[in-house]
């Protein structure tokens, strides 16, 4: 039955907007009598159309690539080299977009929104370099990312930032990630994409906020190194995390620690780790550290729910961001705005026909959705604080110079100093027998 | 050799390797964690994957010309043209989105066009018709001409992005402000909402 149907209500459907086109011609197409050709309207291909695929290939090449000569080759030189192709491919050529960083808006709206379909391509970019990073560390950022490799190759005169402070500006990725997701969840905005420092300089063409963005981080990055992606990267929220529990991770020194220090201002980053003080692991101190530890993991969950509490009641302010929630708004508060012509968004909705009610409704719909989304938010951003807390009293034990592997983009800068030659691997064990 | 120095030797290493394990073992039990997340994440966002990739349009039949595209574009010019679908096109002498609202004489001196940046071409073809043509390097996609075509013609001339000038950002910036929604995503395969050519 469907399909005897369905060519029937197709043909339907042209027919009506045949008619409806027929009617809206006030002045009908003339017949020439001088042979006149008639023009069509060109219609040229979106760029690199074909070069999506060729993108996810060139990807994969360059995580492998990164991955080997990070891990394995160990050479800075050839990681320098291939951030430097990384720059002018994914940065220059293809003009930064799509990005794993931005991907994570279209994956969140892909799950969130029913009506919205993400292009497998961009769910491949979001999810290899995480793959990766599973096995390997942050390798991505090292030679993968456009984003890390502008700013890079700009650490001049890189000063160390003290252990709290960074600790501190290290909550704001997660703040960022939570807002991008929210955001892009309830289909308000992309904010990773609208406030990315570096598409403007990719393009060599951006409003003038961007630009001024753009370079005031570039600027920066020669000071404190790779500022954007310690600070403020969204997707290194998830690089750091999974690289904490990778199966392998470029190491400082090829053999065994000696300890010579040489290494310990190498990295732009301060994420050497120094092998840990025994005086502070003394029994007493491990005892009290013990307790504090257990006190505040008995405490994460009232820092969720006071979290989750906060930003979902925040529910009316957040919410403004959406301009439908805005206009609705704007339209109660201040109905003589109405009355000004010059205000687009007011006239355009006054002018299309649909009823304020129908405004409210839809409004309120989105609302909601940032009430419960706020629980999650703040519940999320609750846990960081209560996590971030705990771990300080934990002191690991550590007997060696290590990149910290949350931290740790491998770079590579710190296998350089590193005096000890290679040698064979040994059994640990038989060694010290 | 002393054997009680070797044997306490022995017990430490043997701690430590312990104590090594431990460690490994969690790291691979996250390990396992992760790799399942990511793996149901990916199932899930795959039943919401389609092979085709988008690009942004404007649908012709949504948009107010409220002047926007001209303005808030990333690209300077921005990347919105005016297209003409000369197939509606009435091929009047008094083209409503070439002339100014009330002009005297039909003269095609600057002060008589609409158009900011003259970039229609008139064009006599035979009485008393004239063919107008888009000049796309100077036209700015500031909807002058298509609010006066709408207005007063058969609404021939129509905004279109243009794909060969479009960077296709991930969220594009014109869509964040359209106060019509008209800006939409379409499949690359089929780029382009020309008035006549495409059902909506």
């Amino acid at each position: 039955m469907r399909t005897i149907l369905t060519p029937i209500l197709l043909f339907i459907c042209v027919f009506i907007v045949f008619d409806v086109s027929g009617q809206e011609q006030r002045f009908p197409k003339p017949e020439f009598e001088t042979g006149y050709e008639q023009p069509s309207p060109t219609t040229p291909e979106p760029r690199g159309l074909a070069m999506e695929w060729v993108d996810v290939i060139v990807l994969l090449s360059v995580l492998s690539l990164a991955s080997w000569l990070a891990v394995k080759r160990r050479s800075r030189r050839g990681i320098l080299w291939l951030s430097l192709f990384t720059l002018g491919y994914f940065g220059f050529y293809r003009l930064g977009c799509i990005c794993p960083i931005g991907a994570i808006q279209n994956v969140s709206l892909a799950l969130f929104d029913p009506v919205y379909k993400i292009s497998a391509t961009v769910l491949i970019f979001f999810l290899l370099p995480l793959i990766f990073t599973l096995f390997f560390g942050r390798t991505f950022c090292a030679g993968a990312c456009p984003l890390g490799a502008i700013q890079d190759l700009l650490v001049i005169n890189p000063v160390s930032v003290p252990l709290r402070v960074r600790k501190t500006l290290g909550f704001i990725p997660y703040i960022y990630l939570g807002f991008a997701v929210l955001f892009a969840a309830t289909g308000t905005e992309f904010l990773i994409c609208r406030y990315d420092p570096f598409v403007g300089i990719f393009r060599m063409d951006a409003p003038y906020l961007m630009i001024v963005i753009g370079i005031a981080f570039l600027l920066l990055a020669m000071v404190f190194a790779r500022p954007y992606c310690r600070v403020f990267c969204p997707y290194g929220v998830l690089l750091s995390w999974i690289s904490r529990f990778s199966k392998w991770h470029l190491r400082i020194t090829p053999a065994d620690c000696i300890k010579c220090r040489l290494c310990e201002n190498s990295c732009p980053f301060d994420a050497i780790e120094k092998p840990v003080d025994e005086k502070l692991r003394t029994i007493p101190t491990v005892k009290q550290n013990l307790r504090l530890f257990s006190i505040y993991a008995l405490l994460i969950p009232v820092w969720v729910i006071l979290g989750g509490f906060a930003i979902s009641k925040s529910n009316i302010f957040l919410s403004r961001a959406h301009p439908d929630v805005y206009l609705a708004e704007l339209l109660i508060t201040h109905p003589e705005i109405k009355d000004d012509a010059e205000n687009i968004d007011v006239q355009t909705f006054l002018e299309s026909g649909k009823s304020m009610e129908q405004l409210v409704n839809e409004a309120s719909v989105i609302r909601k959705k940032f009430r419960t989304g706020g629980w999650f938010l703040g519940g999320f951003l609750g846990l960081v604080i209560g996590i971030m807390i705990m771990n300080q009293f934990i002191i690991r034990k550590k007997t060696e110079y290590e990149p910290h592997k949350g931290d740790c983009f491998s770079c590579g800068r710190c296998m350089e100093y590193c005096p000890v030659e290679k040698k064979p691997p040994l059994n640990t064990l038989d060694k010290s027998l | 050799m002393d054997v009680c120095f070797l044997n306490r030797l022995i017990i430490r290493r043997m701690k430590e390797v312990k104590k090594h394990n431990r460690r490994d073992f969690i790291n691979q039990g996250m390990r396992i964690t992760i790799g399942v997340s990511l793996a149901g994440l990916a199932a899930a966002a795959a039943s919401r994957t389609t092979s085709s990739k988008w690009v942004w349009q404007i649908d012709p039949f949504k948009c107010t010309q409220c002047g926007r595209c001209a303005t808030d574009c990333v690209k300077n010019p921005s990347a919105v043209k005016c297209v003409h679908a000369y197939d509606l096109c009435g091929y009047c002498d008094l083209c409503g989105g070439y002339f100014k609202a009330g002009v005297s004489e039909l003269e095609t001196g600057a002060e008589n066009q609409l158009c900011p940046t003259a970039a229609i071409e008139r064009k006599y073809i035979e009485e008393p018709y004239f063919e107008y043509i888009i000049n796309e390097e100077l036209c700015i996609g500031c909807a002058k001409c298509v609010k006066g075509c709408t207005a007063f013609g058969n609404g021939s001339l129509h905004l279109q992005i243009r794909h060969d000038l479009c960077a296709n950002c991930n969220e594009c910036s014109i869509a964040r402000v359209c106060p019509s929604d008209a800006i939409v995503r379409v499949p690359a395969d089929e780029p382009y909402l020309i008035k006549g050519d495409f059902t909506s």
